[in-house]
């Protein structure tokens, strides 16, 4: 969190009320979303509302033993983030204080009252301009690099609320953040570091259709229900169902530049799984190491509601500047509905009138503009960058007709299904291929057909027909039994098998299944439609269904997922099946 | 600390007092009836000319004469390593005329967040002797993992078995002196009935663990509002035995459906705008609040287990109390009736069943190399069995295929010899993978295809075909020598 700037003029109040997270001051000369700091203990809160002389306020730490009378301290500004060099590799929470800094001020449990910058403001970082004296510059510009990690260059960008104008003076070499690095001739002066409003989205030009996959690396999502690089998703699904294993998946695997991954509201050891394994793993994109990529927002369930509410904006401006700096993010929001809900808590504090299920009735306006912050963005320095937005929802009980995943549902466009009834029988990633859908498809098809293969439209139709075909098929198995199928249906249940076992399902904890490039994910796709063409030739040809399943060549199939050497290992697959169904007529 | 008689309203559990000078929010208040009597509460909400209490003994015989006197602190816990072996009330008052309790220390009982970065995460294996849960969703140490159970099913006999039997298996190696980092038992009733308390106590006793154990209890005809401060009362001790005096707390809670009715109530009687069915819309909250004190934190000794139960209204997992404790806790157990009336003990339906820190805390070094694979083949079997059953009533087991028939007696075999062990049957954790062998070896070899090629080869019995025999404790694995097979 920015160490707010002394402003004058403001005038501080005093608490008249404490109700939980909510507290009600008098006389204070606050705006709307200023941040006070409340009480004795100056706890962080922001303005939320203001009813004459009474001004609400949504405080961010917990509040016991605040009492009516305390001063409260207006900053003056609205709730903002620090931005630079620094922030990949960091462990935020909700108002971006970084986690690490506060175990060593507090030990290891969270106390209050303490607040840290979101960037260390005495590190020095090696700046190289990319611009010289006399140079005509503009907001948004790019005026030099830092080497932030090992594997990204760190854009210093002319703030977005700059004027502009012509360089005076330029400095290289070692610098903190807070000095100047480029002089305009405006008076203006450029640092490594600047803050940016969260709850407001940092200016582009335009918004593009978007038209390159984000790789997931997972099959049944690159396969079936692709995500563009600057679109939206949504990860519905009960508890148990795998929301976090698949986005933290995504997190490990994406093919993005930066990955932005917001822990909102979830479960402490699974943040600490995050923390624990990320600096650990590779990219396997790049080889370099997978937290030099991230940034972690960590603000489990037991943390401060306010801050709770705050997360999604925090990680999402962090991704905004990034993406200013043309590079591809992709940000995780685990999850959207402990958000929501967070929402409805402040609110029903407030005494709003409650919408559908006692959420507030701007929960959908604020899950757009959410979303919307999302896309493939022309930057108003010209470069051209991506946020992608994938937000796990969690309805109660399992039911996707809740306000959350409805509202949700309106905006998105990539819709992974997760259900409880496939991670009963262990089938993970738990992605229900019937209720899922991608409308990214068609835009995504002439991708996948340049890089990857020029029938993949067609494989995957096939997948598709070859899957519904045994969705309907099982309702007549559950009726009479497998027995009583005509033998070419029950050759389809066979081969469909095979898609579900070998293709949909993925070892998230196999270190060569985890992870699916989608060469290998088309050949899978493409194995099994040989052997879907192999054994309906050798069925036509008159071969009994049963010696047809019954080959041992056609179960390897289920091995190619963990196999490293995959392409060798399935042309042995392939030419198995081929000659032991061929052998048969 | 100033004493008022000003009491305007007294509505539920919830007292209105007329101050003069500001009192802080959730600080404790003591409130002395005219005939000496004295009860416990705190504060709600609080502004310059109000204060609503909340009486955690309930509010019935006070009046308006009743003084009240702001303590100046939020509600503390008095914690010691004495506290082990005894027996308190709801509000950590001893009730079993033992000496009095002289605190080390006082905790603020509203625990604050462990910092993510700090916390280590948990990967030790505890054996809790049941092949459901050991074999098929591993409990390790600093998880929460609930029991989720309905009114008439044995929950209470698991939790005692878990409690009785829990080891970590490398503790008797470490050779610690004496009292190194111990076991012990932090014991949380909220409004479970005088009864079954007195199961728990006598079977505390029996076993001796009573004497490593922390009592809290919360009868069901003590006042709801007090079972709102007793689990944090009981966690708080737990943090202390955990975090300062190294030792591996299991805290059991039951029954959090109590405290969540109770959390209803006072939301109710607060005027609030309620969640679903009725239920605090802040409840997701409160509860996280309370197993996310589950855990373990760097460079400490100790642990804090949970195993909460919870009786699902109706059956229900997705009523609000079960919905959002599984979207906090770290898994699940569910407890099954048709199982239960099976005759199966413990009744645990594995299917829906879950452990989330399963995976980092099996395998090879932790319990043995064939865990996971054994586990995710023995669950999408039984799964299969389990479809099948329906279709059998339909058609009759003659109509369906041998490999079905496979199955099915695979399912069977599954619920009479793993899941029902008894609640007195300690197993180690090789004999329940033993058994799951003896059950995977009446499949053929390629229907295991979610075990590794080589495993199949080291534990796969050939031999074993007729079912039924109850498998004795002592069978090694070395028993498993079989052939290869073209």
């Amino acid at each position: 969190m920015s160490q707010a700037t002394d402003t004058q003029g403001d005038e501080d109040g005093t608490i008249a009320s404490v109700s939980g997270p909510v507290v009600v001051a008098a006389d204070l000369g606050a705006r709307m979303n200023d941040v006070v700091y409340v009480g004795d203990e100056g706890l962080m809160g922001e303005v939320i509302e203001i009813e004459g002389n009474r001004t609400t306020i949504q405080v961010y730490e917990e509040t016991s033993n605040v009492a009516p009378g305390e001063p409260v301290t207006n900053t003056g500004e609205p709730l903002s983030v620090d931005l630079g060099p620094g922030m990949l590799y960091s462990i935020y929470d909700g108002v971006q204080r970084p986690l690490d800094e506060l175990e060593d001020q507090l030990g290891a449990f969270l106390d209050r009252g303490v607040d840290a910058p979101g960037i260390e403001m005495d590190e020095t970082w090696e700046f190289t301009p990319t611009v010289e004296a006399g140079d005509e510059i503009e907001a948004g510009d790019i005026v030099g690099t830092v080497p932030e990690t090992e594997s990204i260059e760190h854009k210093v960008l002319v703030p977005p609320d700059y004027e502009g104008g012509a360089v005076t003076n330029v400095e290289e070499g070692e610098f903190t953040v807070t000095e100047t690095v480029v002089e305009l001739d405006s008076g203006e002066e450029v640092t490594m570091h600047q803050e940016w409003p969260v709850r407001e989205a940092r200016p582009t030009v335009d918004k593009e259709t978007p038209k390159t996959p984000l790789v997931t690396g997972q099959r049944v999502q690159d396969g079936l229900f692709p995500l563009a690089k600057g679109g939206t998703a949504a990860i519905p699904g009960p508890f148990g169902s795998g929301k976090t294993v698949t986005q933290q998946s995504l997190a490990k695997y994406a093919d993005a530049d930066i990955v932005i991954y917001i822990g909102c509201g979830e479960r402490g050891n699974e943040m600490t799984e995050v923390i624990d394994d990320f600096p650990e793993l590779e990219d396997p994109n790049t080889g370099k190491p997978l937290m030099s990529r991230t940034c972690l927002i960590a603000n489990t369930s037991n943390m401060p509601v306010a801050a709770r509410e705050s997360c999604v904006y925090t990680g999402i401006t962090i991704a905004e500047y990034y993406r200013d700096m043309g590079y591809d993010v992709a940000l995780m929001a685990d999850s959207t509905s402990r958000w929501a809900e967070a929402m409805r808590e402040i609110s029903s504090r407030l005494e709003e009138m409650p919408g559908e299920e006692g959420y507030p009735a701007y929960l959908a306006a604020r899950l757009s503009e959410f979303y919307e912050r999302a896309g493939y963005f022309q930057n108003i320095n010209g470069t051209e960058g991506s946020i992608s937005a994938v937000g796990a929802v969690s309805p109660p009980g399992g039911d996707f007709s809740e306000p959350v995943t409805q509202n949700t549902l309106r905006i998105v466009k990539t819709f992974w299904a997760l259900d409880a009834d496939l991670a009963e029988r262990r089938h993970f990633p738990a992605i229900d291929w019937d209720e899922s859908y991608s409308l990214y498809r068609d835009q995504l098809d002439p991708w996948f057909e340049e890089n990857v293969a020029s029938d993949w439209p067609e494989v995957r139709q096939w997948a598709i027909d070859t899957l519904d075909e045994e969705s309907e098929l099982q309702e007549i198995v559950q009726l009479v039994g497998e027995d009583a199928l005509p033998d070419d249906q029950r050759l389809t249940l066979d081969i469909a098998r095979y898609l579900r076992e070998a293709f949909l399902q993925q070892n998230a904890l196999d270190d060569v299944d985890a992870y699916s490039a989608p060469e290998k994910t088309y050949l899978i796709m493409q194995a099994i439609k040989t052997y879907n063409d192999e054994a309906f030739a050798a069925l036509d040809a008159g071969v009994p269904v049963a010696e047809i399943t019954g080959i041992d060549a056609a179960p390897r199939l289920n091995r190619i997922g963990t196999t490293a050497d995959y392409e060798e290992f399935i042309d042995d697959v392939e030419s198995n099946i081929e000659s032991q169904l061929r052998e048969k007529y | 600390m100033k004493e008022y008689q000003t009491i305007e309203e007294i509505s539920g559990p919830l007292v209105f007092v007329e101050i003069d000078e500001p009192v802080g929010y959730d600080e404790i208040v003591e409130i002395e009836l005219p005939n000496g009597e004295q009860k416990r509460g705190q504060v709600l909400e609080s502004n310059e000319e109000f204060a609503s209490i909340q009486v955690f003994e309930g509010t019935d015989s006070i009046n308006r004469d009743a003084s009240v006197r702001f303590l100046g602190e939020t509600m503390k816990m008095p914690v010691t390593e004495d506290l082990l072996g005894r027996v308190l009330d709801g509000s950590g008052r001893p009730i079993d005329d033992g000496p009095e309790i002289v605190p080390e220390e006082r905790e603020d009982i509203i625990g604050a967040a462990i910092n993510p970065t700090a916390r280590e995460y948990p990967e030790e294996f505890i054996q809790t002797g049941v092949s459901a849960i050991d074999g098929m969703n591993t409990l390790v140490r600093g998880q929460k993992l609930p029991i989720f159970s309905a009114s008439g099913l044995p929950h209470n006999d698991l939790a005692l078995q878990i409690a009785r039997q829990a080891t970590v298996p490398e503790e008797i190696e470490e050779g610690d002196d004496e009292d190194g980092s111990e076991f012990a038992v932090v014991f949380c009733a909220m409004g479970i009935t005088a009864e079954e308390s007195n199961e728990f106590l006598a079977d505390f006793e029996r076993t001796g663990a009573l004497e490593r154990s922390v009592v809290f209890s919360n009868l069901a005809d003590d006042p709801a509002v007090e079972r709102q401060i007793t689990p944090r009362l009981a966690l708080t001790t737990a943090e202390y035995l955990a975090f300062e005096k190294d030792y591996h707390v299991l805290v059991i809670l039951t029954d959090m459906t109590n405290y969540c009715e109770a959390l209803r109530e006072i939301g109710a009687a607060r005027e609030e705008v309620p969640g679903r069915r009725g239920y605090p819309g802040y409840m997701y909250t409160d509860l996280a609040q309370l197993y996310e004190r589950a855990g373990r934190i760097k460079g400490r000794e100790g642990s804090v287990t949970q195993i909460p139960i919870l009786t699902m209204p109706g059956d229900d997992d997705t009523h609000p109390i079960p919905d959002l404790t599984g979207y906090i806790t770290e898994g699940q157990i569910m407890m099954d009736r048709d199982l239960n009336s099976q005759g199966a003990q413990p009744p645990v339906n594995v299917l829906p069943s879950l452990s989330r820190l399963m995976d980092d805390g099996i395998g090879e070094g932790l319990t043995r190399e064939d865990h996971g694979d054994v586990s995710d083949q023995l669950y999408a079997a039984y799964a299969e069995g389990e479809d099948l059953r329906d279709l059998v009533n339909i058609v009759g087991r003659e109509a369906l295929s041998e490999q079905d028939n496979r199955y099915l007696d695979l399912a069977d075999r599954f619920e009479t010899e793993f899941v029902d062990q008894g609640f007195d049957n300690d197993r180690d954790i090789e004999e329940t993978l033993d058994i799951g062998w003896d059950l995977l070896s009446m499949l053929p070899k390629s229907s295991l295809n979610r075990i590794d090629e080589e495993l199949i080869e080291e534990h796969y019995r050939e031999d074993v075909d007729e079912p039924g025999e109850e498998s004795a404790g002592d069978e090694s694995d070395g028993a498993a020598e079989s052939e290869a097979e073209a």
